[in-house]
Parts: structure tokens; C-alpha cells; sequence
């Protein structure tokens, strides 16, 4: 069975429920029923249409839901006409749901799960798995910002920014489960970019595509961290950089910069340099200035001392480090690398293992780790 | 079937036999490490045994209620708290010796000089539900 299909025709059918006059949270409910039951019955009995399956059933569940409901008198009304069947959805529909689903109302977390499901089309259990919850917190999750955005007029034009913020968090974290986040992320991505005309959402897809490329890069068989300026290059994937280079471009040729196109620039530069040591890193700290200047984050400035520790040497990567406050995640990581860079081991071991007991996950932790026993090693050689 | 928690501790646990930190050792002892670590995982969950891992942050914070209206008191890092937990793991096995063994298995981890570093760790074992069925006729 094709599930990425399935999934991806999920808007449209939320949407048309929708038109035929379905609530949000109920029509929400009937196209999740109607996931499942295609997923049951669809590998023995696949149909010729998808989509109008999908529909009728997903109207059938509605109607059932309706029904049942006695104390809802009033949509019983609603419902015994039989509607002829809506127009196909318009792109216009995907997008009123990605606004929908990433409603300033809601919290990150409950955002990211309603967008899943709504507009991924994946199921309560998928994306309770894929967070590490357990599904009936994940499905409490979900009714919860169902019932927040209840009172959200579908027309109502949303914002762009909290969409990318939500589809950005879905590609940036876990990869557990037997859902692919990353992928998703890009898929969910790459529709938006062809609901909406936006130079951001292209900067988003092209950030996402040259970032995924590394994947297989990125990690050892045993899970350890691989660097970037030691990844083994040709296993970076050349066909995802290429479109993710072609989308940059075409956005930045629109003169209207945000902070994912320049976060894209910088990725595409890495992905242009054959070696880490033809990387451009001029120009990289030149993006870092525009990421500054768009977002003021500490964690861009951050990246920047690194960048300029590569440009300009390690010594004026430790200055520009010396201006930041160094109880920022990962500064004592950075402290460690140039350390090493300039060549104080001694200082960089220290470091490394401190900064090993201030990691954020296990990944990270031990890849520091690892830097302050081999830095410790050749101390005692 | 009963569930046991196995503790793992940053400190406050007996020293261990072959006591030398990790960023002491070599590389390939520690990528032998972490295969041993990730190979016993996987092997609880084939033998359906599995049921829970996570690891801990060394630091944290103390928290408590500070009364009606007013924020919670935070406080901490203590530096002289005894006991730090370093991460758990909790498995669902048929017997108490079981439990034990599985422990020994994992402090059986290697260490510095590829030897396992006889690590103490604490098993406790789940306060479960009561029973449906008693041996008791008054219950």
C-alpha cells in the first residue's frame, strides 16, 4: 500500500468535510477513522480512486460520529441532507490547514502534533511513538489543540512564520519510531512551497534538503557523531543538494532575505566545498553577519566565533567567543574546539570533558567525550 | 512478571573495581563500551524483558511549593548532595534472580583496558498493583 499517497491526499479530504459543512475537530476525527480503515482494509482491496475512498468513508465516519452524538441535535439537521459531492480542494484549503494547525494559540508541542496529523495524515500512535509518549497522552495532545483552535474561522489568513517554526521543530528533532521525521518535515515542506509564494518556505525546503543530504554522513554504524569536517563526503547525497541549491537560489533571487534562506546559505556553502578545507569560510562569516543582523540569537553568534575561529584563525574565534555569555548551551564545547585549534591540548581536554557533562543528549556526550580522551591520550604519549 | 529499576549513579554509589573515567580512556575502548551498552539493550527487547532506558544530566535543581500564590523555590545545583542518578533502566523479568543477574551482566560493561568495570549498580523493584486474587480470605 502507498501510505506516503494516502497521506499526502489527507488536506484535501479534511478539506472537503470541511465544505460540506464538518467542524474542524470532528471532520479532524472522521479523516483520522478513515486513515486507519484504509490502512486495514486497503492491502487486500486497494481502490481505484483513493481519494473518493477516502472521502466517502471519511463522511460515512463523520455521519456515524453525528449520529451517535444524540445530544447534538442540531447538526443532525446538518447531516440527513446527503451533499452532493464538493469540488476537489483547492491548494488554498492545504494552506487555510497548515495556518490552522500552527495557530499562535497553541504551544509548540501541541502544534507539531496536530500538523502531523492533520496535514501528515499520520496517525495518534505513529506520532506518540516517534515523540516518546504514550498515545493516550499524545491523543489528549491532540484533542486538547483541537478544542483550542476550535473557535478559529477557517478564512482567516494565518502566519507563515509559525507554520515554518512548527515544520522546522518536526524536522529538527527525533528520529525514533517508525516514522521518519526528517522526511516528513521535508514532505509537509516541499506542500507548503507549492500552496504559498514565499521566499522563506523555499529557504525552509532548501535549509531541510541540504541539511537531510548529510544524513547518511552523519553518524558512524554504532551511532556515534561524525563531525562535518570529517564526514566522508561522497556519501553525501548529491541529488538532494542539488535541489536544495536550485530552490536557494531561485529564492535569494527574489531579494527578500530571511534567517532559513540565509541558514540555507551556509549549508549550501559546506555542501559546495569538495573538502573541509576548501570550505569558504569568508563567506560563511558574512552570512553569519546577516543571520545576526535578521535574528540577534546567541546561538548564531555562537556558530559565528566558530566560523570565524576557521576564517580568521582560533585566536579571533576565542574573541569573538569572549563576547558571549558562556553559559550558553554548547559554549564549552566551542571554548574546547578552538582551544584545541590554537593548540593548547591541556585547556581543550578540560574543556571537552566539561563540556561532555553539559551536553544536551547522549549523542553529543559522547562524541565530547571521545574528543577529551584523545586529547588525553597524546598528553600521555 | 515483575518490573526492576536498575540505577545507575554519577556518584554516591561504592567505588567500582576498575574505577577510571571515561575521558581517560582510548577510543576503542570506548566504542567497546557503547556496543556492550547498545547489544544488551537489544537483547532485553528480544527476550521481551526490555521495558524502559533513559539517561540523566548530572545537574538539576532542587524545586518546592512555597506556598499559596507565590512561586516555587528553586535552589541548586547542590554541590554536596551525596547521591546523583546518572540514568535508569527498567526491565520486566520473571524472578528476582533474574533482576540480578541482568545487573551483573551490565556492570560487566567494559571499561579502561577492555576490562569490565564492576560497576555497582542499585536494583529496586516495583511497588506493583495488588493482586486480584489473595491467598487471604479476609482481604
Amino acid at each position: 500500500m502507498n501510505e506516503a499517497l494516502l497521506r499526502s491526499l489527507t488536506p484535501s479530504v479534511l478539506a472537503i468535510l470541511g465544505r460540506r459543512g464538518a467542524d474542524f475537530a470532528a471532520a479532524e476525527d472522521a479523516v483520522q477513522d478513515a486513515l486507519v480503515e484504509a490502512v486495514r482494509v486497503w492491502p487486500a482491496d486497494p481502490p481505484r480512486d483513493a481519494k473518493g475512498w477516502l472521502v466517502t468513508v471519511a463522511w460515512r465516519k463523520f455521519l456515524d460520529a453525528t449520529r451517535a452524538d444524540t445530544a447534538r441535535r442540531r447538526r443532525e439537521d446538518l447531516v440527513d441532507e446527503e451533499p452532493a459531492p464538493g469540488p476537489a480542494a483547492a491548494v488554498d484549503d492545504t494552506l487555510q490547514l497548515y495556518f490552522l494547525c500552527a495557530h499562535p494559540s497553541l504551544t509548540p508541542s501541541s502544534a507539531v502534533a496536530l500538523t502531523l496529523r492533520a496535514v501528515g495524515g499520520l496517525t495518534t500512535r505513529q506520532i506518540a511513538q516517534a515523540y516518546l509518549v504514550p498515545e493516550a497522552t499524545m491523543a489528549q495532545r491532540i484533542s486538547r489543540a483541537k478544542r483550542t483552535v476550535s473557535s478559529v474561522r477557517f478564512e482567516q489568513p494565518g502566519d507563515v512564520g509559525t507554520v515554518l517554526r512548527v515544520l522546522y521543530l518536526v524536522f529538527n528533532e527525533g528520529y525514533s519510531g517508525d516514522v521518519d521525521l526528517a522526511a516528513e518535515a521535508i514532505r509537509l515542506t516541499r506542500q507548503l512551497a507549492a500552496a504559498i509564494d514565499h521566499p522563506e518556505v523555499a529557504g525552509l525546503l532548501a535549509l531541510m534538503l541540504l541539511h537531510h543530504a548529510r544524513r547518511a554522513a552523519r553518524t558512524t554504524p554504532d551511532g556515534s557523531l561524525v563531525p562535518l569536517a570529517e564526514q566522508d563526503r561522497g556519501r553525501w547525497d548529491t541529488a538532494s543538494i542539488a535541489e536544495g541549491v536550485g530552490v536557494l537560489q531561485a529564492a535569494l533571487a527574489r531579494d527578500r532575505l530571511g534567517e532559513f534562506q540565509a541558514q540555507a546559505a551556509i549549508a549550501a556553502l559546506h555542501a559546495d566545498a569538495p573538502t573541509a578545507e576548501e570550505t569558504d569560510w569568508v563567506q560563511i562569516v558574512e552570512w553569519y553577519d546577516e543571520l545576526a543582523r535578521l535574528t540577534d540569537s546567541p546561538v548564531v553568534r555562537l556558530n559565528r566565533a566558530v566560523a570565524v575561529g576557521e576564517a580568521d584563525g582560533p585566536r579571533a574565534g576565542l574573541a569573538a567567543l569572549a563576547a558571549l555569555d558562556d553559559s550558553l548551551l554548547r559554549h564549552t564545547a566551542v571554548a574546547a574546539y578552538l582551544h584545541e585549534r590554537d593548540g593548547d591540548l591541556a585547556t581543550a581536554a578540560r574543556l571537552y570533558a566539561e563540556a561532555a557533562r553539559k551536553a544536551p543528549n547522549l549523542a553529543e556526550r559522547d562524541h565530547l567525550t571521545r574528543q577529551a580522551a584523545r586529547l588525553n591520550a597524546r598528553g600521555r604519549d | 512478571m515483575a518490573k526492576y529499576l536498575l540505577l545507575k549513579h554519577y556518584r554516591g554509589a561504592p567505588a567500582a573495581v576498575n574505577d577510571v573515567p571515561m575521558d581517560q580512556w582510548t577510543q576503542e575502548e570506548i566504542s567497546a563500551h557503547v556496543q556492550y551498552m547498545r547489544d544488551f539493550a537489544d537483547r532485553l527487547e528480544k527476550t521481551g524483558e526490555f521495558v524502559d532506558g533513559q539517561a540523566l544530566a548530572p545537574e538539576g535543581a532542587w524545586v518546592r511549593y512555597d506556598g499559596e500564590g507565590r512561586p516555587p523555590v528553586t535552589d541548586g545545583p547542590f554541590a554536596e548532595t551525596k547521591d546523583v542518578i546518572a540514568g535508569w533502566m527498567v526491565i520486566d523479568v520473571d524472578s528476582y534472580d533474574r533482576a540480578v543477574e541482568l545487573a551483573g551482566e551490565l556492570s560487566a560493561a567494559p571499561g579502561a583496558g577492555g576490562k569490565p568495570i564492576h560497576e555497582w549498580l542499585e536494583l529496586r523493584p516495583f511497588l506493583s498493583a495488588p493482586p486480584t486474587i489473595t491467598e487471604c480470605p479476609h482481604s
